[in-house]
C-alpha cells in the first residue's frame, strides 16, 4: 500500500516543509502520492510531481481550496484515501489544522509530531514538551500521521518525474470563510528553514532592543528568533517564537541571547548542531545546553560580537 | 448562547515528566496536576463572552478520574456555572475524547465549544479539531482572537506566517493559542463558591461510547542528553571557536 502526502502551499509554492513530510512517507517504505489541493495550483502540481520519488501527485483544483480551509480539505482527503495506508503533512500549522479533521472522519487515531518511523505502524514521536520521547504502535487500518520538518531530512525538489492525474473536488462545506491574513515580512530567511538562528529573549528587555539581535542576525545572513517571554511580553510577533508550542527548529547554528532556557524553549531548538548562548546569568538553564556558553550583558557581547564579525 | 468547554487534568507545567524506570509509561506518581494550561485559557474565554452578556450558560466538561473533579471545581471557581465529570480510568487518547465529548455536545446542545490547542502531556494537538469533524461544524484553532458577529464567529488564528482571520457559521468549536487571553487568578470566596455549583457524573458506558485505545505505547523514554559544552571568556574567543572549532560561520 502506498502514502498520500498532503501538500502544504500558497498556490504557487509548494511549501518546502512538505519535502520533510515526503522523506518520512519515503522511511515507511512505501509508494508515495502527494494531493495538491488548491485554487489555481497547477505550478504547485508540477514541482511536487518533480521532487525525487513522488510516484503521483493528485491534483485537486477549485475556488474553495484556495487557502487549506480543514473543512473543506479534509472530505478531499477523505475522498481519495482508499487507496492508501499512510496519511501524511507536515506538522506545521496548517497539518495541525486539518490532519486531525481527517483522522476523526476515517475513525482512526493520529500520531502527531513523528520524529522517527520504527516500522509500517510503530513511530517516534515527543511528548511532555520532548521531555519524553515515547513509541506508539496503532492499531488502525489506516495511518494519519504529522511529521516534524526538522527530524527528517527534505526529499530533493528535483529529480523526480511523478504523474500528475486530477481529481474530483468535494463540494464546498460552507463551514468557514478565509477573511485575510497579516504575514510578517522580512527579508531574513524563513524560521524553519535557515541555517542560522539568532534569538532574543526576556533579557532583551523592548521591542526597541531586539535591534541588537536584528543587527546579529544580519550580520551573520541568519533567521530571528525569540523565547516565549519575549513574545509574551510583545517584543517580537506571534511566530517569531521558538519552542514545542511554537516552532521547532533545528539550524546549524542557533545563538540564545538573554533566553534563560526553559524547557519549553529548549524542547523548540536542542536538535540544532551547535549552540551558543550569552547570557548575564551564569545558573541560567540554557548553559546546561549550549556548546559554547558567554556569561555577560548582552547590550555589551553582542555589539562586540558583530564587531569581530567584521574582522 | 450556550458555551461548553473541555478542561483536561495534566501534570502541572512546572513539573518535569520522567518515564517509570522500566520504559512503560511516564511516572505521573505523586505528581502534581492541573488543569492544562491551554485549556485555562478557553475557560477564560467562554467566561468573559458570558460576562459581556453574550451567553447565558457556560458547562465544563472534563475526562478522566475521580481527580478531574478538582480540574472541574478550578473552572467553575472562575466563573463557569456548572461542571460534567466523565469518569473513567482508562486511557482515553484524542479520538475518543472527541466521541465523548461530541456525546455530551448531543445532550448539551451549546452553540459552541472551546478548547485548549493541546495538551502540555501528549501534545497531541488533535481533540478540537476531531470534535469539530464528527460534529460536522466548523472549527477555528490556535485561536488569540475570537469575536462574535452577525450570527458567526470571526476567529483570528495563530499561524506559521503571521495572523490568519477566518470567519466560521456558528455552531463551531475553537481551540485556544497561548495569547487569546491572560486567565484570571482564582479568588477564595470563589472557590467557596465553586463547591456549592452543580456536578454531575457520567460513564462513557452511559453515553453510549467505546474508548478503547488505538495507539500502544510500546516505551517511553528520556530523549538522548546533549552534553553541556563549554564557557567562552570573551568574545573574541567565542567567534574563534565558531569559525575554526565548530566551523559553523
Amino acid at each position: 500500500m502506498a502514502a498520500l502526502v498532503i501538500a502544504e502551499h500558497n498556490n504557487a509554492e509548494l511549501n518546502p516543509a512538505t519535502l520533510n513530510a515526503i522523506a518520512a512517507a519515503s522511511a515507511i517504505g512505501s509508494e508515495v502520492d502527494v494531493l495538491v489541493a488548491g485554487s489555481e495550483c497547477q505550478a504547485v502540481a508540477d514541482a511536487a510531481a518533480a521532487v525525487a520519488g513522488v510516484r503521483k501527485v493528485l491534483l485537486s483544483d477549485a475556488s474553495h481550496y484556495a487557502s487549506a480551509l480543514a473543512e473543506n480539505l479534509a472530505p478531499l482527503v477523505v475522498a481519495v484515501a482508499g487507496d492508501y495506508e499512510h496519511l501524511l503533512a507536515a506538522a506545521t500549522t496548517t497539518g495541525k489544522n486539518v490532519m486531525p479533521r481527517v483522522a476523526a472522519l476515517l475513525d482512526v487515531a493520529q500520531i502527531s509530531d513523528i520524529i522517527g518511523v520504527e516500522d509500517n505502524d510503530t513511530f517516534v514521536r515527543p511528548i511532555y514538551a520532548g521531555n519524553i520521547i515515547a513509541t506508539v504502535k496503532s492499531s488502525d487500518a489506516k495511518k494519519v500521521i504529522t511529521v516534524r520538518t526538522t527530524a527528517f531530512d527534505a526529499a530533493a525538489d528535483s529529480g523526480g518525474s511523478g504523474s500528475i492525474e486530477s481529481c474530483d473536488a468535494v463540494a464546498d462545506a460552507q463551514l468557514s470563510a478565509f477573511v485575510g491574513e497579516e504575514l510578517t515580512k522580512s527579508d531574513r530567511p524563513e524560521l524553519t528553514a535557515a541555517d542560522i538562528i539568532v534569538s532574543g529573549g526576556r533579557g532583551v528587555g523592548s521591542s526597541e532592543n531586539f535591534a541588537v539581535i536584528e543587527q546579529l542576525a544580519d550580520k551573520l545572513g541568519a533567521a530571528v528568533g525569540a523565547s516565549r517571554a519575549a513574545v509574551d511580553a510583545g517584543y517580537v510577533p506571534n511566530d517569531y517564537q521558538v519552542g514545542q508550542t511554537g516552532k521547532v527548529v533545528a539550524p546549524t547554528l542557533y545563538v540564545a541571547v538573554g533566553i534563560s532556557g526553559a524547557i519549553q524553549h529548549l524542547a523548540g531548538m536542542k536538535d540544532s548542531k551547535v549552540i551558543v548562548a550569552i547570557n548575564k546569568d551564569e545558573e541560567a538553564p540554557i548553559f546546561g545546553v549550549a556548546d559554547y556558553g558567554l556569561v555577560g550583558d548582552l547590550f555589551k557581547e553582542v555589539p562586540a560580537m558583530v564587531e569581530a564579525l567584521d574582522g | 448562547m450556550k458555551i461548553l468547554v473541555a478542561v483536561k487534568r495534566a501534570i502541572d507545567y512546572n513539573v518535569k515528566a520522567r518515564p517509570k524506570s522500566d520504559g512503560t509509561a511516564v511516572d505521573l506518581a505523586n505528581v502534581k496536576m492541573s488543569m492544562n494550561p491551554f485549556d485555562e485559557i478557553a475557560v477564560e474565554e467562554a467566561i468573559r463572552i458570558q460576562e459581556a452578556g453574550n451567553a447565558d450558560e457556560t458547562i465544563a466538561v472534563s475526562i478522566g478520574p475521580k481527580q478531574c473533579q478538582e480540574t472541574l471545581r478550578t473552572a467553575m471557581a472562575m466563573g463557569v456555572d456548572r461542571g460534567i465529570l466523565v469518569e473513567t480510568d482508562e486511557d482515553v487518547q484524542p479520538l475518543a475524547v472527541a466521541k465523548v465529548l461530541k456525546a455530551i455536545v448531543d445532550k448539551e446542545q451549546p452553540d459552541l465549544v472551546m478548547l485548549g490547542k493541546q495538551a502540555i502531556d501528549d501534545d497531541s494537538n488533535q481533540t478540537g479539531q476531531m470534535l469539530s469533524a464528527l460534529l460536522g461544524w466548523s472549527q477555528g484553532t490556535f485561536a488569540c482572537g475570537v469575536e462574535l458577529a452577525d450570527g458567526g464567529l470571526t476567529v483570528r488564528r495563530e499561524i506559521d506566517g503571521g495572523i490568519q482571520t477566518i470567519k466560521l457559521t456558528m455552531p463551531a468549536v475553537v481551540t485556544s493559542d497561548l495569547r487569546l487571553n491572560e486567565p484570571r487568578y482564582v479568588k477564595l470566596p470563589n472557590i467557596m463558591k465553586a463547591k456549592k455549583k452543580p456536578m454531575d457524573t457520567l460513564s462513557p458506558d452511559e453515553l453510549g461510547v467505546d474508548i478503547a485505545p488505538r495507539l500502544s505505547v510500546v516505551k517511553v523514554a528520556e530523549p538522548e542528553a546533549r552534553a553541556g559544552g563549554v564557557k567562552v571568556e570573551d568574545v573574541a574567543e567565542l567567534v574563534d571557536k565558531l569559525r575554526n572549532e565548530a566551523k559553523v560561520i
